[in-house]
This record gives structure tokens, sequence and C-alpha cells, in this order.
């Protein structure tokens, strides 16, 4: 039996759908209009005014928003509601150089909390559950999202937040955990870590809600068989609330958008054209129900699919693919957002050259950095303690920038790949698209 | 009394100290001893050669990131014991040897030994006053 958190709307007719799109739309095209001087700017350079949306299909008149926009504007720059009313911050994951910050009042963090429980009873969630969660509390938007959710359901949540395998796994089996909420490919470790320790028989998963990285159909299946449970991918980014912006129902063919909050968008990376559903493009959102942080056309930099086929589960909202690429060179490493120039600006900080090579993997189902480094005459030494001790530094450094670990290896001057000159950068050899 | 010694960045895989040895060979240089450190990814690699300005340039025209390191080369007996004296000697100075290795020639009653250590000129002093003999660039070159 289907499970619905809001069946009027997740249900509702596309009619009512779109009825209220164009309400909140221009509502909040309105209200950003008055209240941020940055967007409003960047609606005259467009020549376009809040009397020119009347509807949905006004839209593409209006100018994108990107993620330089949103550090350009750091810390308040796009703030919509007095800071006053605003109770929350999240961020994005460890990212010195592009952080982001998103505010909520507690209106924002109620809606936020609704799409997360949409996407726990989709995935069979009721308040007879216990909802484990293992996404990272704090800055990170995982685990406060995914909690928010459970609360609403009204399943008792195990916040455990992330790492210390051998206490999740306890938990698990003391307190009957039904539903994991984690990145998949820690649901991929808790797996294999659960049959080495022998106690499959003591766990009592159903359902897993697992994002904030891509992964395959593959992986999917093997968590699936590993748990014995039903594996529901999730999506969201901080910028447009966290996860739960779109979420699987039983069906698992693509993530319902929770289209009473964000209207979507398919567009040509390059030239910035609307394309029409089914077709294959950059995401784009605009949050029409946010009271601090609305954003109007935000460009996510994840290439995927829309489609509007009417699905087995009932619900009308739109659904989008997992994502099946980026249009930009951001790669997501253990749920973490990583760019190049991260590791570039570490490399060249510490006195080594900017020709390096990223390459990602994934050993176990779990996510792993390689960073290819060139030696140089001034960073070598006869001294092997000493390039040691360098290379420990460069890797904390790379560990303070990314918040994550990346395994340095130094090579050979000249040795890392050019192409028409131009070094290869990046190679990803997850098969993750 | 230091000797040059040269140390080159090698990477850790197959065929890389082959294509060093051929840039040696190529050009007739002829390597007195050799030793090799490794890491994971890479290896530093010692040698004493017969000349090391020639050997330097070279290596600079073929890419290779290398340095110079002024190492002691010490003649000591082919006989047993007789290496034990000179660390003995080290010790006493306090003097931390950081790495060594050895090497023999045609020379069949002698051996010879590399010392890397902090304070060269300290530990000259101390082998010369107890008439340890300290090999000379031109010595080594000759041998």
């Amino acid at each position: 039996m289907e499970h619905y958190y809001q069946p009027e709307i997740e249900c509702a007719s596309r009619e009512q759908i779109l009825a209220w799109q164009n309400e909140r739309l221009v509502q909040t095209v309105e209200r950003v209009y008055n209240n941020v001087p940055y967007y409003r700017n960047l609606m005259e350079k467009k020549g376009v005014t809040p009397a020119d949306i009347r509807s949905v299909d006004d839209l593409k008149k209006l100018p994108f928003l990107t993620k330089d926009d949103l550090r350009d504007a750091y810390p308040y720059g796009l703030l919509a509601a007095p800071l006053s009313d605003c109770v929350r911050i999240q961020s994005t994951s460890g990212t010195t150089g592009r952080r982001v910050v998103a505010f909520y009042t507690q209106h924002d963090i109620d809606l936020w909390d609704d799409c997360c429980a949409r996407a726990i009873m989709a995935a069979g969630g009721t308040k007879d559950d216990v909802v484990h969660v293992c996404y990272g509390y704090g800055l990170f938007t995982g685990g406060p999202g995914l909690n928010g959710g459970s609360h609403k359901v009204g399943s008792l949540t195990l916040p455990m937040s992330s790492g210390n395998t051998d206490r999740q796994i306890q938990f698990m089996c003391d307190l009957g955990s039904t539903i994991l909420c984690c990145t998949p490919s820690y649901a991929a470790y808790l797996a294999e870590s659960i049959h080495e320790r022998g106690l499959q028989d003591k766990i009592k998963l159903k359902a897993g809600i697992f994002g904030a990285e891509a992964w395959s159909e593959e992986m999917r299946q093997d968590i699936q068989d590993k748990l014995h449970i039903k594996a529901y991918d999730i999506y969201g980014l901080t910028e447009i609330s966290g996860p739960g912006v779109s979420f699987e129902c039983s069906e698992q063919t693509g993530m319902h958008i929770n289209e009473d909050h964000f209207i979507a968008e398919i567009i040509d990376p390059n030239t910035g054209e609307v394309l029409p559903d089914g077709e294959k493009g950059e995401l784009v959102f605009t949050s029409i129900t946010k009271e601090a942080f609305p954003l109007i056309r935000y460009r996510t930099r994840d290439i995927c699919v829309l489609t509007r086929e009417k699905c087995s589960c009932g619900r009308t909202h739109v659904k989008m693919s997992k994502p099946m690429g980026r249009s930009d060179d951001m790669l997501i490493v253990k749920g973490v957002n990583v760019f190049p120039s991260q590791i570039e600006t570490v490399l060249l900080n510490k006195g080594y050259p900017a020709n390096y090579q990223i390459t990602v993997s994934r050993e176990n189902n779990s996510d792993k950095l390689d960073v290819q480094v060139e030696m140089t005459p001034e960073m070598f030494s006869d001294s092997i303690s000493t390039i040691s001790k360098r290379e420990q530094e460069l890797v904390a450094a790379l560990k303070a920038m990314l918040g994550i670990y990346a395994n340095v290896h130094l090579v050979a001057p000249k040795s890392i790949t050019r192409s028409e000159g131009k070094a290869v950068r990046i190679i990803d050899k997850r098969k993750l698209y | 009394m230091a000797v040059k010694q040269i140390s080159v960045f090698v990477e850790n895989e197959p065929g890389k100290l082959a294509e060093f040895a051929e840039v040696l060979s190529e050009h007739q240089i002829d390597m007195r001893a050799l030793s090799m450190a490794e890491t994971r990814d890479f290896g530093i690699l010692r040698i004493i050669v017969d000349d090391p300005y020639k050997t330097a340039c070279l290596l600079k025209e073929s890419g290779y990131v290398f340095s110079i390191t002024p190492v002691l080369a010490v003649a000591i007996p082919d006989e047993p014991g007789s290496l034990l004296q000179v660390l003995r000697l080290m010790k006493e100075g306090g003097i931390n040897v950081e790495y060594t290795y050895a090497f023999i020639t045609r020379r069949q009653d002698c051996a010879y030994m590399i010392f890397r250590v902090e304070d060269n000129d300290k530990a000259v002093d101390i082998l010369t006053r107890h008439d340890v003999r300290l090999l000379s660039q031109e010595e080594l070159n000759e041998l």
C-alpha cells in the first residue's frame, strides 16, 4: 500500500499544481524584487519587472542565478526576509572557496521537513518506524533534513550522524531501525560491515533513503540484495533547501519533484534556452514558497531529464531522472562537493606546481580520491622523511580545504598526460551515470 | 672532504629505473655506487658517478628532478669489524647516520662506505683524527 504524507498535494491534479505555481511564482518574484537588491539588479539588467511575470510561462523571461552569484552575494545578499525572522543556517559541504550559506525561517524549516516527510512516507515510513539517520548533522543539510522529516511522520528518530560504524550497527540491532538514511556508499559499507559481523539476522531494516551523491542502478541492486531492503533515491541541494527537493516512490523510476514548492526547468547549459520535457539538459529550480532564501532560476549544474508520465504510485508531480552528469567540473566525492580549482589552490599554496590529476574511483562501494602531483626541483630533497613530511602537510591542507581525505601521489615532472597542451585534470572511474 | 652524490627522483613503476640507466649508459657514465630508497609512489636513487658535473647536466636535459648531496666516502679494510670501528667513532662523536651504503672496487683489500650525516665537518674531523681514510672527489673519480 502506498503511503502519502500530504496526499491532497502529492496527488493533486495538474491544473491544481499549476495554479499553485502561478500564484506562488508571482508572489515570490514580487517579494524578491522588492527585498533583494542583488536580484532586482539582475532583473533590471534584463529589462524585466514583476509586472511581466503573470504565470509559469513567463519564468523564462527571468535571469538565472548561479553558484557564483551566491558567492558574490555572500552572506546576506540574497536574503529576502529580515534576518531577525531567520532561525537557522545550513551550508554546502566543506568548500572554503565556494561556501554557500542558506537561511531559513521557522516556516521554511517546516516546509522542508514536510518535503522530507513525503520522502520517508514514499519509502513506506509510518509513525511505527524507527528512522536511523546517519547523514552528517551540522552545516550539512542531510542530517537535519531527514531528522525533521522523520519527526513530522512521527517515527522514532535516531539522530546517529555519520561515522562510528560499530555504534551504528549496535543501535540498528538494539533499537530495531527500520529505515536507513545515509549516502549510498555508506549504506553499501554498512551492509558489508553487517555481513562481516554476521549480524544480518539482527537487522530489521525494510527501506533506505539514500542521496547526496550519484549512484548507479547496479549499486542500488547490490545494497538491496545485501540489506534485504528497498533502496530509494532522494535529491536536494542546500541552495534550494536540502534533501527532499525530490524523492523516489515505490516505482523507483525517477524522483518526484515537490512542485508545490519548487518549479523545475531543463535548459541547454550552453544557451540557457528552455528545453521540452524528455530532453536532457541542466536542471534549474525556482523556489516559490521560501521566505528567507528564495532563489529564482537557480542553475544546479546537474544534467537530467524531466518526465510527466503518469506514475503508478498515484503522485502527480513531475519526475526527474537521476543526475547524469554535471555541466561544470564539480565532482561529488563521498557526498562532498569537490572543485578541481580548490585542489589547485592548495597545491599552489604549498609550493607544488599546478600540474595535477585527480582520479576518483570507487573501491568496495566507497569513493576514493587520488591526486597526482608532479615533483619539482624545489620540492625535492635527498631525504625521504623531508619529502614525506611535505606530502603529509599537503594531505592535511587538502583535507582542510575539501573536508575529505585525498591520497597524494608524487610523480615525475611532465609525466601527467597532456592532450593538446592542456592537462587532463579529472579522471572519474566510477560508473555513475 | 665530502664527495658529491647525485640523488634522483624516480617513480616506483616498472621500467622507470631502466629508463634512467639507459640515459647514463648512452652517455658513458660510469657508476661507482648505487643505492635506492623506496616509498609507495616513488624512490630516491642515490648514485656516485665518475663525472658528477657531466651527469648533472645530462639529468637536467633529460628532465629529471635531482639534487647533489655532499656525503662522506670512507675507505675501510675489507675485513670483519672494520665498519664497527667507524660506527663506534660516529657514536662517540654523537653523529647520527641518516643512511649509508657500501661498495667495493677491483682493489680487493679495501671496501668503501658512503655516509650521509647531518654535520659533515664534525664527522670528517672525528674520523681523520682517528686515521680513518676519507676519499676526495678526485680519488673517487679515479677508482
